[in-house]
Order: C-alpha cells, then sequence, then structure tokens
C-alpha cells in the first residue's frame, strides 16, 4: 500500500507522460503480485468501491479529533479524504499498512457495519500519504491523470526491460490491449506473460477490444502520387470513433481508447444482438440526420442516461468496417473483401440504430477535390480515402488509409486573455481566449486556442502578453486590446450557454497577425451570418 | 507586577514595549528597532538602531548593504542581557533560521517573551528552539491547523535523492527560499551523502555565502547560471519559489519542479503551484510543536500572531490557557509561498538572475 500511495501522489503532479511512464514501470517491477495487479486495476478504473461514504469517514474522523478543529481544517483543505488523511491523529499502533490485496479482500467480504472499526484500524496504520490512498480508493474517487492506454504502454515497457524483452519476443502496448479486456484483477496471468514466465493469455470468447487501425493526414505530395482506381473514398464524419463487440460472450461499446463506454450508451447497448466486431462513426442522429456534435457531447461522459436523455439526443453507429464475422477474424482480408462482407451483413442483419457509411464514387483526384470543397454540412469534417488492398493493421502504418480534413475556416479575433499551461509550458502563456467585436463596440469572447503556433510564435507571444498586461485573476492575464490572432477551426455552432452565442470546434491559432490593428479585426455578426 | 498587557502594545508600526521605548520587527522605520530575524518581512531597512543576534546583523547586512538601510547596529550574543531603558532584554535561539531568536523582556518583575518565528525540528543550520518559562509568550501560527504535521525533514531529502535515481536524465529543481531553507536543504543533503556540487540561483549564493563565514559548512556550491544545461542533468540546482516554474527555469533540461515548504502538506497547494515533487520542509513549527511549545513555556497567557490565530486560540483554551490574537500586520509566509502563484511570479527581476 505504500508503494502504490507514493505512485498515486507522484502520478497526480506529474505532467510528462515519459515520466509517468518511468514511475509505472518502477512500480511494475518492484511491487509484487497480486498487489501490482490491484494497483494497476485501481488506476485504469477496473477497481473502484463505494463502500465507505463521505459521512461515514467524516463521523469517525469527528470521533478521533476536535469537531471544530476538524470543521476548519476541513475550510482550509477543501477535500475531504486529504483532510482526514491530514488530520488523523499518529497511531500509537505499530502495525504494518494493509496491503492493497488485503483491503480488496476485506471490502469484498467484510459486512458493511464491519466497515468503520476495521477502516479506523487501517487510518491508525498508516501514514498521511497512505491514509489518503486508502480513503479515495473506497470511496471510488481515485484520478490520478494516467490513462489506461499509458498504463498498457507503461506495462508493454515493462516487458521490455524484465522479461519477453529478453528472451527476443517483444509484446507491445497492442498486444496488451487485445487480451486486456478478457483479464480481470489482480492480472497474475498478464504479468506471468510479461515476465516471459506463461503463455499469453487466452481472450478467446471474450468481448475484447481491439487496436483500430488509425488514417494518416494526407499531405500534398501523397495526393500527387495517389491512383484513384486503387483507393475507395468515404465522408469524414464528426462523431466519435467507436468498436462494437458483439457475440455469446458479451456486448460492449469501446471508444478509439479503449474506454468501455457501454454504460453511457445502452440504446446502442440494445441493438448490437449479432455476433460481430464492428468499426464505425458513433453520432446523435435524428431521421437519419447526422446532429451536430455538441449532442453528442451531451450523451458522452454519463455513467447513465435519462430515458429522456436517450430520447432527446438518440445516438446512432454509421459502420465502414467489420473485424469479425462471428468467431471470423476477417482483419487480414483486404479492404475491398471486408466492405463486400459489411454490406452482406448488414443487409441480412439490418441491425437497429445503424447505417452504412457509403462509399463515394469518383474518379480523379480532381473530381474528389470538388467533393471535398463542396461539403459544408456541419457533420461531415472531410474524407476518408482507404486503399482497397489494405489489411485491418493495429495503429497508424503509413500508405493505406489517409484522412483529407476540409480546409479550416477562418476568422481574425482579438486576444483577450491569457493564462500559463502545463508541463513543459507552464513557464508560458500559451492558452488564448480570443474574442470579435459586437456591433456595439464590445468585444466578446468566443473561444479558447492552446496550439497551433510554433515555439519561436508561442515565445514572441509570451513576451507580449507579459509586457502588456492590464489586469490579473489569479493565473490569468487580461492583455490590451492589441494583438490579432488569425484563428482556424473546424465547425462553428449556436451555443446558449456562451455570452457570444456561439461556439467553435477545435479553434487553433493558424497565424498570428502583429501586422493588423485590432479594431479591424472580425465582428461576430460576420460569424453569425454564416450559421444555420 | 504589571502585567505585560500594560507595557506591550501593538501600534501601527508594530509589537511595541513601552518601558524599553523600541519596537520588535517593525514594519515602518523607528529610531529603536530589535529584529528576531533576517527575514525581509521582519527585518526591514530604515530603522534609527537595529539591535539583533550577531548572525542576524551579518545576514541584514548581506542582504541591505552594510549600511543596514541607514541603521547602526548592535549585536547581542545569545543567553546575554541588556538593559534597555527600564527593560531587560535577551535573545534566545528559535531555530527557525540562522540567527533567529526569541525576544525575551522582564520589567518590574513580569517576563514576555516573544518568539518571532520557531520551530522545534532539528536544523543542522542553526541553533535549537530553548523554551523560556515566561508570564505571556507571544507565538506565531503560521501552521496552526491540526493539518499541519511535518513529516521529519530527513525523509522529504530522501523522497528527493530518490526521484533524482529515477529520473536520472532529467534536473531537479527545487524552490526554496533563498535565507534559511535554501542552506538547510543543502545540508540535509550533505547530511544524506550527497556530495556532488549543489548548483544555485544567483541570488542564492550571497547568503550561503554568509552561512559559511558564520561556519554553517554547505560543501560544494555553484552558480547554476553558468553551469550550461547539459551540465545540470541528474543534478540537484536549487532557485527562489519565484524562478522555478518561470522564464529562469527554462534554461534546464526537462526539470523536475519541487518545492520545499510546508505548505507542501496540502496535495492541491502541490498541484495549483505546478509543483512535480512536493518537499513538505518547513522552518515554522508544526500544529504538535506549537501545541508542545505552549506547554513548556508555561505561560498562564498567550498571545497568538500571524497565521491561523483562531485555531491556535481555540486549542490553547481548551488546554487552560488564556488567549488572544495580537492582531500584527504585514508579515507574510513568503519563505513558504508557491512560487508560481501570479502575485509572486515576476518578484525575480531577470536581470537579477
Amino acid at each position: 500500500m505504500i508503494a502504490f500511495a507514493t505512485l498515486l501522489e507522484r502520478l497526480t503532479l506529474t505532467p510528462g507522460r515519459l515520466a509517468k511512464l518511468a514511475l509505472l514501470e518502477k512500480f511494475f517491477a518492484t511491487v509484487p503480485d497480486p498487489d501490482r495487479g490491484w494497483g494497476l486495476a485501481a488506476l485504469t478504473g477496473e477497481l473502484s468501491f463505494t463502500a465507505a461514504k463521505p459521512a461515514l469517514i467524516r463521523g469517525l474522523a469527528e470521533q478521533r479529533t476536535d469537531p471544530t478543529l476538524f470543521r476548519w481544517s476541513y475550510d482550509f483543505v477543501g477535500d475531504l479524504a486529504e483532510t482526514v488523511s491530514l488530520i488523523w491523529p499518529a497511531g500509537a499502533v505499530s502495525a504494518e499498512p494493509p496491503s492493497l490485496a488485503e483491503v480488496v479482500h476485506t471490502l469484498r467480504t467484510q459486512p458493511k457495519t464491519a466497515l468503520p472499526a476495521i477502516l479506523a484500524g487501517w487510518l491508525d496504520a498508516s501514514g498521511p500519504d497512505v491514509r489518503y490512498a486508502l480513503l479515495k480508493l473506497m470511496t471510488g474517487s481515485l484520478r490520478v491523470g494516467a490513462s489506461a492506454r499509458l498504463a498498457k504502454t507503461a506495462l508493454a515497457n515493462f516487458a521490455a526491460q524484465s522479461g519477453a524483452g529478453m528472451h527476443g519476443a517483444s509484446i507491445s502496448a497492442d498486444d496488451v490491449e487485445e487480451v486486456w479486456h478478457g483479464l480481470t484483477p489482480p492480472y497474475e496471468p498478464l504479468f506471468a506473460w510479461l515476465e516471459a514466465r506463461g503463455p499469453r493469455p487466452d481472450a478467446a470468447g471474450a468481448p475484447v477490444f481491439r487496436p483500430p487501425m488509425l488514417a494518416h493526414p494526407i499531405e500534398a505530395a501523397d495526393l500527387a502520387a495517389l491512383d484513384p482506381a486503387s483507393y475507395a473514398a468515404e465522408w469524414k464524419w464528426d462523431g466519435i470513433r467507436v468498436q462494437l463487440v458483439a457475440g455469446p460472450g458479451g456486448r460492449r461499446v469501446y471508444s478509439r481508447g479503449a474506454d468501455d463506454i457501454s454504460a453511457a450508451f445502452p440504446d446502442i447497448v440494445e441493438a448490437l444482438d449479432f455476433y460481430a466486431v464492428l468499426d464505425g462513426e458513433l453520432v446523435v442522429a435524428r431521421d437519419g440526420a447526422i446532429a451536430p456534435f455538441a449532442d453528442l457531447q451531451q450523451r458522452l461522459n454519463r455513467k447513465s442516461p435519462s430515458a429522456k436523455m436517450q430520447a432527446d439526443f438518440p445516438a446512432a453507429v454509421r459502420l465502414y468496417d467489420i473485424l469479425f464475422e462471428g468467431p471470423l477474424d476477417v482483419r487480414a482480408e483486404p479492404f475491398a473483401a471486408r466492405r463486400a462482407r459489411l454490406e452482406a451483413w448488414f443487409a441480412h442483419h439490418a441491425p437497429a440504430r445503424m447505417d452504412l457509411s457509403p462509399l463515394i464514387a469518383f474518379g480523379t483526384v480532381a473530381e474528389l477535390e470538388t467533393l471535398r470543397d463542396g461539403a459544408r454540412a456541419a457533420s461531415i469534417e472531410g474524407l476518408m480515402l482507404k486503399r482497397l488492398d489494405s489489411p485491418y493493421l493495429a495503429g497508424r502504418p503509413r500508405g493505406y488509409w489517409w484522412k483529407w480534413k476540409r480546409d479550416p475556416l477562418t476568422i481574425d479575433a482579438v486576444l483577450m486573455y491569457a493564462q500559463r499551461g502545463h508541463g513543459k509550458r507552464s513557464s508560458f502563456y500559451s492558452d488564448y481566449t480570443f474574442g470579435l467585436w459586437r456591433a456595439d463596440g464590445e468585444l466578446v469572447p468566443v473561444g479558447k486556442a492552446y496550439s497551433g503556433y510554433t515555439d519561436e510564435e508561442l515565445g514572441r507571444l509570451d513576451r507580449w502578453i507579459r509586457n502588456n498586461t492590464v489586469g490579473r485573476f489569479g493565473p490569468v492575464r487580461e492583455v490590451a486590446r492589441g494583438l490579432v490572432l488569425e484563428v482556424a477551426f473546424d465547425a462553428a455552432q449556436r451555443s446558449g450557454r456562451h455570452k457570444s452565442g456561439v461556439a467553435l470546434r477545435f479553434p487553433r491559432v493558424s497565424r498570428l497577425r502583429w501586422d493588423k490593428p485590432a479594431a479591424e479585426a472580425d465582428r461576430l455578426e460576420t460569424l453569425l451570418a454564416t450559421l444555420p | 507586577m504589571p502585567h505585560p498587557d500594560t507595557w506591550l502594545c501593538v501600534r501601527p508600526e508594530g509589537l511595541y514595549c513601552q518601558p524599553g521605548d523600541f519596537f520588535i520587527d517593525p514594519i515602518r522605520p523607528v529610531p529603536r528597532a530589535v529584529i528576531t530575524h533576517a527575514h525581509s518581512d521582519h527585518a526591514r531597512p530604515g530603522h534609527g538602531n537595529v539591535l539583533a543576534t550577531p548572525e542576524t546583523v551579518a545576514l541584514m547586512r548581506t542582504r541591505m548593504g552594510e549600511a543596514l538601510g541607514g541603521a547602526s547596529a548592535e549585536a547581542l550574543a545569545p543567553g546575554e542581557s541588556l538593559a534597555v531603558k527600564d527593560v531587560s532584554v535577551r535573545l534566545v535561539p528559535a531555530g527557525h533560521v540562522l540567527g533567529s531568536a526569541q525576544v525575551v523582556m522582564e520589567h518590574a518583575g513580569s517576563r514576555a517573551v516573544v518568539s518571532g518565528d520557531y520551530k522545534r525540528a532539528a536544523d543542522p543550520t542553526c541553533a535549537p528552539f530553548e523554551p523560556v518559562r515566561c508570564d505571556v509568550f507571544v507565538t506565531e501560527a503560521t501552521f496552526g491547523l491540526p493539518v499541519f504535521t511535518h513529516p521529519p525533514a530527513y525523509r522529504e531529502v530522501e523522497k528527493l535523492l530518490e526521484s533524482v535515481r529515477l529520473f536520472a536524465d532529467r534536473t531537479h529543481v527545487v524552490g526554496a527560499y533563498s535565507l534559511g531553507k535554501a542552506q538547510r536543504v543543502v545540508a540535509l543533503l550533505r547530511a544524506a551523502g550527497w556530495d556532488a556540487p549543489i548548483y544555485l540561483h544567483g541570488a542564492h549564493m550571497p547568503l550561503c555565502a554568509t552561512y559559511e563565514a558564520l561556519g554553517v559548512a554547505l560543501g560544494d556550491l555553484r552558480h547554476a547560471t553558468v553551469a550550461g544545461a547539459k551540465n545540470l542533468v541528474g543534478q540537484i540546482v536549487l532557485a527562489p519559489p519565484s524562478a522555478i516554474a518561470d522564464r529562469w527555469a527554462r534554461r534546464l533540461t526537462d526539470p523536475v519542479v519541487a518545492l520545499a515548504s510546508g505548505w507542501m502538506r496540502v496535495r492541491q497547494r502541490a498541484k495549483a503551484g505546478g509543483i512535480e515533487l512536493p518537499l513538505v520542509i518547513s522552518d515554522h513549527a508544526d500544529w504538535p510543536e506549537l501545541l508542545q511549545t505552549i506547554d513548556d513555556v508555561g505561560a498562564p497567557e498567550i498571545w497568538v500572531t500571524h497565521g491561523n490565530e483562531e485555531a491556535l486560540m481555540y486549542a490553547a483554551t481548551q488546554r487552560g490557557y488564556r488567549a488572544r490574537a495580537l492582531r500584527l500586520v504585514g508579515y507574510d509566509d513568503s519563505e513558504e509561498t508557491a512560487g508560481t502563484a501570479a502575485a509572486q511570479e515576476d518578484a525575480v527581476p531577470e536581470a537579477a538572475v
């Protein structure tokens, strides 16, 4: 538990990806089974308890401390678990803190009534860091800023360092991904495989996630070399990529990042009455028309959407590939064969809440370009080009799939506020709120951009902001209205939540207009006029 | 026997001792000042005459220049008594930083002690706090809440060294206030066996030199600014809290940003400050030390100043002491504050580094 608590604290505070990987690898290498597996489960969200309610914890703390001092302390610290972990009187107990395995076993087997006494005993035996980890684990509110994908990458690195790598075999994060959803904590067979002590865990039948095939953005040179006869084209839809897994082993909706989002989409899960693994775009659709991305956002990150929510924002999947038909793995087949298989399968099953992403007929690249430029529907981001002979390969292999986004829209906006970034950018003002002029002469914020500039431009922006600060609000600086940013964005939508009445999709800085006076930046009306 | 109530009071300039006609750590220029320690919010320039320990006088000269902002200085060695008009004054070690002292005042048979800032934990760079029995004890309360229990400082330094081993290809930059904290961290590193050169921000250099001149050995110290980023990989760099997450730190290679401060006990403080490695090392008494000290000095009456007065008064009352708040303004805990707070960030002008 001590190693886990230390890991937790450092992961929470460490911004860098490589540093997080190093911390995780060290944990896997130094903590024995089964505790490392339980730790992994806790970090990836596979293990969470709601055994201890905040009221129980608060009650325990008030028994051990002065209630007035406790209240002042809680006011100061602001987080219950942290307050209790810090204020808990150092015990006269010489016991060791519990192991993670002991915590898990106890919480699973002991009746709720026994919990307060058990928890008090654990807190007595622990220091502040372990108390904090315990309380966060038991209240199901462990947030560490380490994604499941990061943990799997760390597992692959760990394998390379410790076991499989030394025997010449290599295990990638994708390999871990393929077995992951068939495993349960504390993952002892997984660690045995990674350390070359055991076979690859067999996920047969389980509704596991398969790493998706991703596309490269197409460059001018790729486009010039493209042979239209060997490619299929589809629209690139503005939803989120999902993998539908259904069969005797269960039904799952996975995001592109391997998160199991089934619970948020019970309407989709209900429609998975087949045996296949499919690739497609999750959208909100009404009468076959795709709704703006903002509608889909209403459905994301909800643990269990209400019936009303499901009716108001009906989810659908636009299918574009098939990975398994029944138990048959068809990923090695060429795209053209899989597409034919998908069409035949779809015609036969006609699953609810799904349709096929149509192929677009074209003869030349010039024709495609005309199509791409003509597509102005908000639901279309651009085109996908897929080589007809491409197998379905994990990751982002070169030369098979291309994405060709349509040119972004741009506005000339005025920089209003700047905030410092995180990690490597923590000393730079790198997050920019920009605004447009309203008819009454007021500048109103329309969005925030965090990217799009070069390192050199960032340095120049940072200096300009420091020299032109007119107000400070905590970490935010208000600047003089003197710098115009050309902001690129994929789409604009009306929004009642923003003062400006408009929300931009993926805004980023495309150019710094040092030359342009702020008064000549764009008007809000001009932007609003382009919206439906 | 006149109660200290009748001869010790708060004036706009600071805490005033009437029969001795002097102020303790005044925030405005006064004719005669007794200074507990050399931190800038306690030792300000412009007084007529300054009475302090020899170490504090030396550190003040380093900070303000030989002229001490115009004051004449009188050094009083710890333990010696000096009659200042109708008051007998003694300076007794407070354990906060080198030279830090409590002011012990006796007048007409009653005794009051002003703690200044203090701590009870061991510190290799300064003399330990000595409790003095008294009628009124004026105590600080920077960490006056029961959530503040500082862990042993050597354990925090072990944490730092473990991180240096794990991230050998990065530079560890530790935010530490330039007077006291920086030297203590260096001394703790030396005690933990870190014999490599320790690299310092320019602002730390003169005060470290004064510490060495006063007999505190700190080992091989070098200028971080002239060392070059490559030579700092795998090394430890100390800088003022205001510099660690700002432009100055850009010269370092993929730095692990640490901060040595009692406030690092609270995670949210570390997170908000962008601190990757919080080190809970404080030069102020933690909650158990505050209570311990109140018991040790045996004063029936406790006056509480700067910090969380309310909670400490409450706890003192529960232990059977009379307690009241002494509203002294102008002292901050700048030596403990995280460096990225907006108000602080430009405190170190680039010209000074």
